[in-house]
């Protein structure tokens, strides 16, 4: 038996550990371990509840937005309140602009390293990748000429003998099976994927201010301005400049990224088995289509043990069904004690005691649903709307599917999507999604503004005395919530449950792994030395560290190690 | 050059083996050896949330294909390096060595230094000693955003890790501080090229930023200052003043104390900043900022407009000050600010 540890675990926000049993080429056993603590919720104590979602949002500059929205909906929960029809769809656009960045960035620039071979494409045909990609998209960009261009910039970058980036990967690696056309379409797509990440943000950033770090959200609605007659407003030339650039980034989307993924998850066939872990999946409903967050365009609920028939839909910011069976495990994390509570009763104590795999080993907690350990990302979400027969989530899922049986020369249908490939999948396929509902809330945001209503703030008022509550956000790595406890105007509690906390956490209380130590088992590994089928698995899931233990910082790892003992 | 052919050419073998590349590359990297190297960049990550190094993904003059690609070799990076592991630190450690006193360094984050260090560990050393280790033997260094300019939202009261700025544990090299939460990638970039092109440092504050990004207030440059100067202010959020666009003093705008180039640098291409959409200035240029009161309280008192002279140094003097009233007497500008409450 061989016992590999790696650290760090690039290619994500934050500092993360993986340590993994390997035995006969198969991983055993694996722990999951943040390396970090920063205190934000402690520094929050005691502060105006209004400025929380400033704070909150630099948890992570990778998922800015997410906690800004999150934080707002947990103050407004707590007092009751409701914001205008016109905040909640900016607020819409703000996440939805958001996510197609995020999924573009996540597939090409932090995972597709893991499949692509990028020295390979370098001694690629530029004809015979030109008409590959043509065979599978008619991307403008697929022609011969740009394969050529990519193909004498990439050994341009090589010859130079200063890789940057790309130096010491895992070139030519057993496990690395694309063809060098392939690989050459890849990186042609990925330095396009630089440009239309950009124009995400640009779209956003109109309406937001800037990105990262948006400053548009506001406890009671969004600051955004809406004016027609106004030059220093949302009028109608930001709004169609919104428009345009959307369109061109739901373009790529469509014909670059959903295409990209299911061809190359297609070629990689036999990778399909691997993966799967934690079957138990949580999402919450999102894309609020009115001011009390009771109707959606993005489904959510629980789904058992990877059974679309024990789908249990959370209907509203306010079903208990989600407030109340959300708590988190210490048994095996850094901090003094061994309980399971609800966030309200949280405290935390951190108390670090180093890697000691039996015992405590990570700065995360272990969240639970029911008692149980949940999958939450874009897997999750998309398993909802196949389970509830959702029109949009179909339409891109029968696509998806459709392709990736056309490449593999095997019908596939959606139980491929339980593993790592299926998570890349589920991603592409709520990108689409997700690009679709940001054209339909430019669309009922414009509706709105005709009518006449200019409305974007209602004043919170912080009454006496202790109120509670909880905000939750389908953020693009899955099901987010904030709670907090407020009295007498200042923040007394706050306790961010976090998608990142519910994938890479430690075993619980009751010894169950988490979904990243969970599907790491049965992976193979080809050459302990250079554990490139972890990376996979893990990037799967989009892993973001400094969100999942958002109170401290690294502690105790040895970052940038792989120890074979 | 002192090397005969043959240790040229062992040199070049190892490096090709160092790479991880099939032997067919040694003669293009005899060629490549003799043309001019692309300045060797570490980029190291402490306590931060990686929006530094999200925000350059989002530039365009540079975009980030051509600064990678052309302009600089990013040796190290943990976000984007394919490599993971010992892979990683083989990286980090080829370049630190082969480019000793020459490379740039660049900090994102804070430096923690409560219990030794040991909130930063990375391959088993403490924050404090990779600075040591790395960026002190760097020809420059670069601390993006206001973590690594000054401490940043970890530092914020009561600051549980005691964090630390890059500048107040870097000994040697010059610091050049690019605070921003995160910065206008324009900021890093704008130094990056003039440090490339010019081959020395741009005239920096007292708070060693870059002038060409934060010798002005936000304030002087502001595309709402005629609604200030005129006594014309938002009231609330999507409330008439608002809706027209007035100035959002009231609403708690840090612009009047707040060094940088937001109002003519915009962000993200597209003319945007958060003013021009009508959120007041967060002041996250400045150190401290995270303590200085309610993002919605307005400024104390307009006494922020000395603040002029004293190049940065008093905005933290103006903002503990905080009495929340306005005070008389401080002319026509404050007269009128005090006018809708």
């Amino acid at each position: 038996m061989v016992k590999i540890t790696v650290d760090p675990v690039t290619r994500l926000e934050g500092h993360l550990r993986i340590d993994a049993e390997v035995s006969g080429g198969k991983i055993k056993k694996a722990w999951s371990s943040g390396q970090m603590w920063r205190g934000i919720e402690n520094i929050l104590k005691g502060r105006d509840p209004r400025d929380a979602w400033m704070f909150t949002q630099r948890i992570c500059g990778v998922c800015t937005t997410v906690h800004a929205l999150a934080s707002v909906r947990s103050v407004e929960n707590a007092l009751g309140m409701e914001v205008p029809l016109n905040a909640q769809l900016i607020r819409n656009l703000t996440q939805s602009l958001h996510a197609l960045h995020d999924h573009i960035v996540h597939f090409y620039i932090l995972s597709a390293l893991d499949w692509v071979d990028v020295i390979s494409a370098a001694g690629a045909d530029p004809k015979a990748a030109s008409s590959l990609a043509q065979s599978l998209s008619d991307w403008p960009n697929n022609s011969i000429k740009r394969m050529k261009a990519v193909k004498k910039q990439l050994n341009d970058l090589v010859a130079s003998g200063q890789l940057g980036p790309f130096a010491n990967g895992y070139w030519g690696h057993p496990a690395m099976k694309l063809p060098p056309e392939v690989n050459l379409m890849a990186v042609s797509h990925y330095l396009e994927a630089l440009d239309y990440q950009r124009k995400a943000n640009e779209a956003l950033a109109i309406i937001a201010g800037k990105t990262p770090h948006v400053q548009n959200v506001i406890v009671g609605g969004v600051a955004t301005a809406i004016n027609l007659d106004n030059e220093a407003t949302l009028n109608i030339e930001r709004l169609y400049r919104i428009k345009s650039l959307l369109e061109e980034v739901d373009g790529f989307i469509k014909n670059v990224y959903l295409v990209d993924v299911c061809a190359i998850g297609a070629l990689y066939a036999a990778w399909l088995p691997y993966g799967k872990g934690v079957t138990n999946y949580l999402s919450v409903p999102d894309m609020p289509l009115d001011t009390k967050g009771e109707k959606f365009d993005l489904p959510g609920g629980t789904i058992m043990s990877g059974k679309l028939d024990s789908m249990k839909s959370i209907k509203s910011f306010n079903d208990p069904y989600f407030g109340k069976n959300v708590a988190e495990s210490i048994a095996h994390s850094w901090y003094n004690g061994d309980w399971s509570k609800h966030p309200y009763e949280e405290e935390t104590a951190p108390k670090y005691t180093d890697f000691n795999a039996d015992a405590k080993y990570s700065w995360m907690k272990s969240p639970t649903f029911k008692g149980k350990p949940m999958q939450v990302g874009p897997l999750a979400q998309v398993l909802a709307g196949v389970a509830t027969g959702d029109k949009l989530t179909m339409k891109y899922a029968n696509k998806a599917l459709k392709l990736i049986s056309a490449v593999a020369g095997v019908k596939v249908g959606a139980e491929i999507l339980h593993s790592t490939i299926g998570r890349h999948a589920a991603r592409a396929i709520r990108c689409a999604m997700m690009s679709d509902l940001a054209l339909k809330h430019w669309e009922l945001l414009v509706a709105n503004i005709a009518k006449g209503d200019l409305e974007i703030f209602n004043p919170p008022t912080f009454p006496k005395g202790e109120q509670r509550g909880y905000g939750f956000h389908e953020a693009p790595r899955g099901a987010l919530s904030h709670w907090i406890i407020i009295k007498n105007g200042k923040i007394d509690n706050y306790q961010c449950v976090v998608p990142s906390t519910w994938n890479a956490c430690p075993r619980n209380g009751k010894e169950r792994p988490g979904p990243y130590e969970a599907s790491l088992v049965g992976n193979p590994i080809a050459d302990e030395t250079k554990p490139l089928e972890i990376l996979r698995t893990i990037h799967s899931f989009d892993p973001c560290i400094a969100c999942a233990v958002h109170m401290v910082d690294p502690a105790g790892g040895e970052l940038a190690k792989i120890k074979v003992l | 050059m002192a090397l005969t052919r043959r240790e040229f050419l062992k040199g070049i073998s190892l490096t090709v083996a160092a790479l991880g590349l099939p032997a067919e590359f040694i003669p293009r990297m005899v060629q490549a050896a003799m043309a001019k190297k692309r300045p060797p960049v570490i980029w190291l990550h402490f306590q931060e949330c990686t929006g530094c190094t999200e925000t350059l993904l989002r530039a365009s003059h540079p975009d980030v294909a051509k600064l990678i690609f052309e302009l600089i070799s990013l040796d190290y990076h943990e976000t984007i390096m394919a490599a993971a592991g010992h892979q990683a630190e083989k990286s980090l450690h080829d370049s630190v060595q082969a480019n000793k006193g020459k490379y740039i360094c660049v900090v994102e984050g804070g430096i923690p230094t409560a219990d030794k260090g040991i909130h930063c560990k990375i391959a088993g050393k403490t924050g404090v000693q990779i600075i040591k280790e790395v960026a002190n033997n760097a020809a420059a260094v670069i601390a993006i955003g206001t973590c690594a300019a000054f401490g940043g939202v970890q530092a914020a009261k009561p600051n549980p890790t005691r964090v630390k700025s890059a500048g107040d544990l870097i000994k040697g090299p010059p610091v050049v501080n690019i605070p921003g939460c995160p910065p206008n990638p324009a900021n890093f970039l704008g130094f990056i090229l003039h440090y490339l092109t010019f081959g020395k440092l741009p005239a920096l504050d007292k708070l060693g930023r870059p002038k060409f990004a934060y010798g002005r207030l936000i304030h002087d440059h502001c595309e709402r200052r005629a609604h200030f100067d005129d006594g014309r202010y938002a009231e609330e959020f999507g409330g008439e003043g608002h809706k027209l666009g007035y100035c959002l003093y009231k609403l708690g705008c840090k612009g009047p104390q707040t060094y940088a180039n937001c109002p003519t640098a915009r962000f993200n291409d597209v003319g945007a900043w958060p003013v021009g959409i009508g959120h007041g200035c967060a002041g996250c240029t400045e150190p401290g900022f995270w303590d200085n009161g309610s993002f919605y309280e307005r400024l104390p008192e307009i006494a922020g407009l000395k603040v002029d002279e004293a190049g940065g140094k008093a905005t933290g003097a103006v903002a503990v000050a905080a009495g929340v009233h306005a005070v008389a007497g401080v002319g026509r500008k404050l007269a009128k600010a005090k006018g809708g409450k």
